[in-house]
């Protein structure tokens, strides 16, 4: 907090776009933290055997592989980069696509061995969910990155729907760091 | 009207193929073709999208991100309100039209249910009917209380007041207002499916397990809960970023720190509410047992999400009333506003300390162990509760009072809020609140609170900004009977209410004790005077508006930016960008101004 009477400094557009997207971010990670505490508080730390433990790994590090891919999007705009910045766009969708896949597996599975409706699947489906949907309207956002992008809406200098959407993605990275270890690893 | 038909009939296709979809994927997995509730929450969740598409969101909007020209906005007149509109003014009367009928129709109801408890027997209606409306007025007046003064005079007072063009997200802006018509539309859709009837807090496992019409509370509720959040990151960077030169932190105006701290808490608690009706939910329509133990759920855990939103959402209630107040007392006291700092810190403080009482309201549920930690904080925020009460007796004392209408209303919040506050005392303490847990003591507290800073506050911020936005004045005579109505019949409505509590009348209940007969006609006659006092208001407040006498610019000779333009302002609010150059309520501080605004007539005095 300022109390002096400095000179008005003007917020670009730029500025004013970052604070409502992390004031947003801010804002959605309660949705997450509330299903965290739902965990817990339903089901301590127990989780089945029969989770895929090969398959959480994998689709595990897919979605952090697709962070690092979104990052070089953005970084290949940054610079101009519209091949790369089109080539990594398309690589995270498509990374984004395998760990919603995985996901299908895993729940496919999950149906079978602890349904929506026993103590630990409606945990395990609610926190799943609502990642898997947040991932899904991330892809959609990527299909329209790359459908503008071939079209060249993006450059060097003005690229904030860019950053906005993989920041986003980021976002929804960082959320699964939380939530595997509390669903597959924590017992 | 055009765009409003239009998203009536992109939300139809969208509620059509979203359940069309659902049965498709039902057909796949080999389920039963039909189930109602869960075609109405897939459908919900498409026609809602094509509802917002259609109002605005695609012509003004969306069709740039598919490389598309967006379509020139022509609205102007009386057709802008019935738009998708980008003036934060003309989304601030949206606003207020849409929870001013929201809160005459929440008052109907309140009527229907004095009307039934006029008598201690069952006189008028089925007691399950009672409770139907019961539930409905609690809802409906809980939107307004969260939304219509941030809603209408946050959107509409706020950029001005700290000298901007707009808010940070005009776009943003307006589809957070397109969303609420649809909250009591689907309120009182319920009724069609069955109506519902377990309150406004909904508990489980009753409100998983009652009728179709309770799924229409889940998503209301969460459609209002999208809506504040989204206004919520408006609201915190248009302050953020838009304040003009010279406005800093130390000067700005207290209703805009009112709402700055009334955003946070949306901003941060909103989501829990809307996980736990999404886990409800889910539980209606998927089987998965959080809340009924019958399933193997834990219905406390219900309460502690509820109610880890909810008890903020009281500040969410009660703050911009109580900024609205601290406001126009300052104005009218013609004194700068005492302790300014305190009661900034005490805005924030009550923020911060919110977040940490939520299971006071749980007393009775079965955790003895953590009762003396939740009564601790709830008494501790007292504290800043009192920063701000003190900066409102003390800015009054000694100050040149002028009585006019909204400080008569500002100074009933004080009265009534004080009242409000003293009676928590007995609901914060663990002894007493078991006693009076769910009777009519708990009725009359909230009443004490909320209607006062929220609606006294709401019905203040009116008359004190009528002028602003119709360039019109109310007459002031009608506004000081009004005053004395209002004032009057809430105290002797709601007074005797404590004693009713007292002596063992339950609140959601349509029959009681004979001998409680007496007390509760008085209340209920004086709540239908109370109940009239706003068909006089409606009245006063449309005359002013038709045919009042045209307002001077600065009607109250204050000193904020708002009042530094025309009224109603132009588009662009102010001719050139205003200056700040003091505090906005040095009134009788020699040589002291605090805005310039060049090129306009200087309404400083």
């Amino acid at each position: 907090m300022t109390t002096t009477t400095v000179p008005h400094t003007r917020y670009s557009r730029l500025n004013i776009n970052r604070i409502g997207l992390w004031l947003f971010i801010l804002s959605e990670s309660g949705i997450f933290i509330a299903l965290l505490a739902v965990r817990f508080y339903l089901e301590g730390t127990s989780r089945p055997e029969a989770l895929n433990q090969t398959l959480g790994l994998i689709i595990t590090a897919i979605l952090l592989l697709s962070s690092l891919t979104a990052y070089r999007a953005e970084t290949a705009i940054a610079q101009g980069d519209q091949a790369g910045f089109l080539r990594n766009t398309l690589a995270t969708l498509i990374l984004g696509l395998v760990f919603l896949a995985g996901v299908g597996i895993e729940w496919s599975q999950a149906f079978r061995e602890f349904p929506p409706q026993s103590g630990f699947g409606r945990v395990f489906f609610a926190m799943t969910g609502m990642h898997a949907f947040h991932v899904l309207t991330g892809l959609i956002l990527f299909g329209l990155l790359y459908f503008n992008g071939r079209r060249g809406a993006y450059s060097a200098e003005s690229h904030w729907g860019v950053e906005a959407i993989v920041k986003y993605w980021h976002f929804v990275d960082v959320v699964w760091v939380f939530f595997y270890p509390a669903l597959y690893l924590l017992s | 009207m055009k765009p409003i038909l239009k998203g009536i009939l992109w939300a139809v296709i969208g509620f059509t193929g979203g359940a069309g979809l659902l049965t498709l994927v039902r057909l796949a997995l080999g389920m039963s073709l039909w189930d109602l509730e869960p075609a109405i929450s897939v459908g919900y969740i498409f026609g809602l999208t094509g509802w917002l598409l259609g109002v605005g969101v695609w012509d003004y909007w969306a069709r740039a991100w598919f490389g598309l020209p967006l379509k020139k906005f022509e609205a102007n007149g009386l057709s802008r309100y019935f738009s998708f509109n980008l003036d934060h003014k003309v989304i601030g009367l949206q606003y207020l039209a849409v929870f001013f009928f929201m809160l005459l129709t929440g008052g109907l109801f309140a009527m229907l249910m004095r009307l039934e408890l006029m008598r201690p027997g069952r006189e008028f209606m089925d007691p399950a009917v009672y409770n139907q409306i019961m539930s409905l007025h609690g809802i409906f007046m809980i939107a307004v209380a969260v939304a219509v003064i941030i809603g209408s005079f946050g959107n509409y007072i706020v950029p001005l007041m700290i000298g901007a063009d707009d808010m940070a997200f005009p776009r943003l802006n307006a589809l957070s207002f397109w969303l609420t018509p649809l909250v009591p539309l689907l309120l009182l859709s319920s009724l069609f499916f069955g109506g519902w009837d377990s309150g406004w807090t909904a508990y489980a496992p009753l409100s998983v397990t009652n009728r179709t019409g309770q799924l229409f509370y889940n998503l209301a509720f969460m459609t209002l809960g999208l809506s504040s959040i989204v206004g919520a990151v408006n609201f915190l960077t248009t302050v953020l970023t838009k304040r003009a030169p010279g406005l800093t932190w130390g000067r700005l105006p207290i209703f805009v720190w009112s709402i700055i701290a009334t955003a946070i808490l949306s901003l941060l608690a909103t989501n829990f509410i809307f996980v736990v009706l999404l886990l409800a939910t889910l539980e209606r329509i998927a089987g998965m047992a959080f809340f009924n133990p019958a399933g193997g759920g834990n219905p406390i855990l219900y309460q502690h999400l509820f109610w880890f939103y909810s008890h903020p959402a009281v500040y969410v209630m009660a703050l911009p009333g109580l900024g609205v107040v601290l406001e126009v007392i300052a104005h009218f006291s013609r004194k700068p506003l005492f302790a300014y700092k305190w009661a900034v810190a005490g805005f924030l403080g009550i923020t911060a300390l919110s977040f940490t009482v939520w299971a006071h309201h749980m007393f009775t549920t079965g955790m003895p162990e953590s009762r003396t930690a939740f009564m601790f904080t709830t008494e501790l925020i007292s504290i800043p509760t009192g920063f701000i009460f003190l900066s409102a007796l003390g800015t009054i004392w000694q100050g040149r009072l002028r009585l006019n209408t909204p400080m008569l209303f500002g100074l009933a919040v004080i009265v009534n809020f004080l009242i409000g506050g003293i009676t928590g005392i007995f609901l914060a303490d663990v002894p007493t609140d078991i006693q009076l847990q769910d009777t009519f003591w708990v009725v009359a507290h909230f009443h004490y609170t909320i209607v006062s800073t929220q609606i006294f506050g709401l019905v203040a911020a009116i008359y004190y900004w009528l002028p602003k936005f119709t360039g019109r004045m109310y007459s002031e005579r009608l506004g000081k009977i009004h005053f004395w109505w209002m004032f009057v019949t809430f105290n002797t409505t709601f007074l005797p209410m404590f004693w009713l509590g007292l002596n063992g009348m339950n609140r959601r209940v349509a029959q009681y004790p004979a001998p409680l007969g007496d007390v509760n006609m008085w209340v209920s006659l004086n709540a239908f005077l109370l109940g009239a006092s706003f068909a006089f208001f409606v009245v006063l407040i449309a005359l002013a508006w038709v045919r009042g006498p045209r307002a001077v610019s600065n009607p109250w000779a204050a000193r904020t930016l708002e009042w530094q333009t025309a009224s109603p302002p132009p588009h662009d609010n102010f001719p050139r960008e205003p200056k700040v150059v003091g505090a906005p309520y040095d009134y009788g501080v020699p040589d002291s101004t605090h805005a310039i605004v060049p090129a306009a007539d200087s309404g400083n005095d």
